[in-house]
């Protein structure tokens, strides 16, 4: 009732993007969205690696090792290595949530962190082997 | 007939679908990883040997299926979300549809002429 009594609040609300904290979870939301657009965008360039490493000729095979022989796309594909696995990982979250799994605050906090230092760490390991490391 | 006044009615069937296909890829990317965990990639030819089975086809066709549909009502959301001009998000929402529909018409062609 007392808010009756108040004068209305400036709209529209506090937008400032650059000075908006979001909580963990926000982050991991966001990521989740920006990985998916990424690996859209990228789809062409997936499916054309595909058809390389299946060709049947001598001549398709080469070109496949020389295109993931690149540094800059093998960056490009540890991008999608990283987007692939927080979508991955942010997905097993949002899924278990669905059923009512980690809804309270601490826990949701805790598996967004989760799904960020997992989806890293897994980036890792995949980066190194795909550098060549092991 | 049933009029829709609102347009939001395709809501729950797309919230279903987005689920039901994330299964369905989840599943399908733990399956070819333990293949390859299991050597299914160790050479050139052994990837062709596992790509061109029968049920590998099958599943990997499904999994292309659920790619284009899970993509689409992603990236229609992000159109929705953050383009407010009617005429152009219409023309994004096709560019993404013919997109889509190409990248799926191309992949499974390549592992069904396997």
């Amino acid at each position: 009732m007392s808010s009756m009594n108040q004068p209305r609040k400036p709209r529209p609300k506090f937008l400032d993007l650059a000075a908006i904290r979001l909580p963990i979870s926000g982050y991991a939301s966001i990521l989740h969205r920006v990985s998916g657009a990424g690996m859209f965008l990228m789809l062409p360039l997936l499916i054309w690696l595909l058809q390389l490493s299946l060709s049947t000729t001598p001549e398709g095979v080469a070109l496949f090792n020389g295109i993931t022989g690149n540094v800059l796309v093998r960056l490009v594909l540890l991008g999608l290595i990283w987007a692939f696995l927080h979508h991955f990982c942010m997905g097993l979250r949002i899924l278990l949530i669905d059923i009512h799994v980690g809804v309270e605050k601490a826990q949701a906090r805790s598996s967004a962190m989760a799904v960020m230092v997992v989806s890293w760490v897994l980036t890792l390991v995949f980066g190194l082997k795909l550098f060549g490391a092991y | 007939m049933g009029r829709m006044v609102v347009g939001a009615h395709y809501g729950l069937k797309d919230w279903m679908a987005q689920r039901i296909t994330a299964v369905l890829m989840a599943i399908y990317a733990v399956v070819i990883f333990v293949a390859v965990l299991c050597g299914a990639a160790s050479s050139h030819e052994a990837w062709l040997a596992f790509m061109r089975g029968g049920l590998v086809r099958v599943i990997s066709f499904l999994f292309i299926l659920s790619l284009g549909y899970h993509a689409w009502v992603g990236v229609r959301d992000i159109w929705m979300d953050y383009i407010k001009q009617t005429s152009v998000r219409i023309v994004l929402h096709v560019l993404t549809l013919l997109m889509l529909i190409g990248c799926a018409g191309w992949a499974i062609q390549i592992i069904w002429r396997l």
